[in-house]
């Protein structure tokens, strides 16, 4: 699918929902748990996550890929894995910053 | 994704945290998402094309943020300072927009042709019970925050700062529910700036109940810091000095009190000084930011200022003076006037790009095509990455051919040890077109002659630089945030030499 930055998905198969931080040019096969990611008011149909991609998403955690250019924001956690076909996408581990405001 | 999405993912965290008012009583998560939503309902069923906020710090502000942002119209907080003629002005370009207000204000804003006030007391009284409808799709792209800048000249600007320069703030700065339950944070900026926004933004997603002072006394803030077992503040430099007094004649500790962020001007060297001495506790943080950039964009934090007060080496030891490096979200340069990049050690003008850069005002971007952001400050990177900042290029003295930035011999007067805050202005001369004039506040019990601080320059720096004029003062002009109004001050010496002449 085409990704659109600010756009919001959600899992077919989990609870999972997240806002697109940052969207690649090209369109993508997002997945959670496996499955291809859904638009917000898509049914849903609950269903264990496939082996592999199985390590959960984590409310208010980024999941980025460098390398495709992409950033999605967590807004609400399951327990699929999010990829982009194979490739599961990593927490981002930034270092918290010091409160400024 | 709008800035209320950053709350209805605290509601989602942690439903039951109290994020807004005393740790005894006050609202949770939950609730203050539901007040929100019915503020939006609300807000809708009015018609309202925009919601401005006008009156002190209070609950209602962060429930008509977000009930504004859930609406999907644009929250603009607008100084209750503001003279009524400038108030006009502002309110006519939010003329189809619903005013919430304190009830001392009402008469005075329909005065000033606001046509639609809502009392926070009615406001209240409308979302207190539940109702029913639907919120909009808000676009990312859509106006979250209209900011009136205060500008030096007459009129002042829109900021318009989207959604998703915001959130992207947000997410990009703050670790979601990064902190204890017992965190929270004191308020005391005004709602019509940049700050007061962040503020509220920030402490919700980091999940630090937000407490509001609503105008800023001294005794007062210590009392209520104390009482709310506050960890976090933000400060202004005007503030800072008269906290750590209060807290000395109070005879009173804040053991609770963990973390002071400070920014809004420039910082007296001394006072961030006595603070790392009197609150060896306290972690400091220096934060430089914009209204056009979604506040923050270079911070010195706390292992910066204790390295730098610990330090020997005259350079570390000067990054107290700086503010820090930029974000790692963004790019900062400082460029010349070629408009091409400087190496350290070389001063520029400020640009500034990046995901919260919104450099946008009502009608007009100001961005480059490349995305850049001119902040029209004028600064310099030390060899280890540390920004300093020189003032507004605005504020930069013209004496003949020779350009004069103002901060330096204010830096060189405040080293002197009877000045306890110095302005630079320029002032018009008909020999070198400006003249540079020191406007100088002595520390109480001590003396200095003007020439005996025209001396203390001029050895210092050059001639050139050196006040012609030095006027002493019991204070100087300061907005509430903290800035040096030097516009005032230049408007008052620039008459007394057309009186002279």
């Amino acid at each position: 699918m085409q990704l659109k930055a600010g756009a919001r998905l959600r899992s077919a198969t989990d609870t999972c929902e997240v806002v697109v931080v940052r969207a690649p040019a090209e369109p993508v096969d997002l997945r959670c748990g496996g499955h291809p990611l859904v638009p917000m008011d898509a049914d849903v149909t609950p269903q264990s996550p496939e082996a592999g991609f199985d390590q959960g998403t984590q409310l208010g955690k980024r999941y980025s890929d460098e390398e495709l250019g992409i950033e999605l924001l967590c807004t609400k956690a399951g327990e699929g894995s999010l990829s982009v076909g194979d490739t599961i996408l990593v927490v981002k581990g930034a270092k918290p910053l010091p409160a400024s405001d | 994704m709008n800035i209320a999405m950053l709350l209805e993912m605290a509601a989602e965290g942690d439903p039951e945290r109290i994020v807004l008012g005393s740790h005894d009583g006050g609202i949770t998560a939950a609730e203050l998402l539901e007040r929100s939503r019915r503020a939006a309902l609300y807000f809708e069923q009015s018609g309202a094309k925009a919601v401005g906020y006008f009156g002190l710090n209070s609950d209602v502000l962060p429930v008509t943020l977000f009930g504004a942002a859930l609406a999907g119209v644009p929250f603009a907080p607008i100084n209750y300072r503001a003279p009524d003629e400038q108030l006009a002005g502002i309110l006519g370009r939010v003329a189809d927009g619903l005013m919430i207000a304190d009830d001392d204000e009402v008469e005075r804003l329909g005065a000033c042709g606001a046509q639609h006030i809502v009392t926070k007391g009615e406001l209240a009284a409308a979302i207190a019970e539940p109702r029913s409808g639907e919120h909009p799709f808000v676009d990312p792209e859509e106006i979250g925050v209209l900011l009136f800048t205060s500008g030096t000249t007459s009129e002042p600007k829109a900021a318009v700062l989207r959604h998703r320069h915001l959130v992207s703030y947000i997410i990009s700065s703050v670790e979601f529910l990064g902190c204890e339950p017992s965190e929270a944070q004191l308020i005391c900026v005004p709602p019509y700036h940049i700050a007061g926004i962040a503020a509220v933004l920030s402490s919700l997603y980091a999940g630090r109940r937000i407490m509001y002072l609503p105008a800023f006394e001294a005794g007062a803030w210590v009392r209520l810091a104390a009482e709310e077992r506050i960890t976090h503040a933000m400060v202004v430099p005007t503030m800072l000095g008269r906290i750590l007094s209060a807290i000395e004649d109070a005879g009173v500790e804040l053991p609770a009190l963990r973390h002071l962020s400070y920014g809004g001007g420039r910082m007296p060297l001394e006072l961030v000084e006595r603070t790392l001495r009197d609150m060896p506790g306290v972690d400091l943080v220096n934060a430089y930011g914009l209204t056009e950039t979604s506040s923050t964009i270079a911070m010195l934090t706390p292992h910066d200022h204790r390295e730098a007060f610990a330090s020997d080496d005259p350079a570390v030891r000067a990054r107290l003076g700086s503010v820090g490096r930029p974000l790692p979200s963004l790019e900062v340069e400082v460029r010349g006037t070629d408009e091409a990049a400087l190496p350290a050690g070389e001063k520029g003008e400020i640009w500034v790009r990046g995901e919260q850069v919104a450099g946008e005002y009502v009608g007009r971007t100001v961005l480059t095509e490349e995305g850049w952001f001119r902040t029209r400050d004028a600064g310099w990177f030390d060899s280890d990455g540390f920004l300093y900042i020189e003032g507004r290029l605005d504020d930069v003295i013209v004496r003949g051919a020779e350009n004069i930035s103002p901060g330096e011999i204010e830096e060189v007067l405040m080293a002197h040890g009877a000045v306890a805050e110095a302005a630079v202005i320029g002032i018009p001369d008909a020999e070198w077109g400006e003249a540079v004039a020191a406007v100088v506040v002595l520390h109480p019990g001590t003396a200095a002659t003007e020439g005996e601080l025209q001396d203390w320059v001029r050895t210092r720096l050059r001639s050139t630089k050196m006040p012609c004029v030095v006027e002493f003062r019991d204070e100087l002009p300061y907005s509430p945030t903290g800035k040096l109004l030097r516009r005032v001050l230049r408007d008052e010496l620039a008459e007394g030499v057309s009186e002279a002449s």
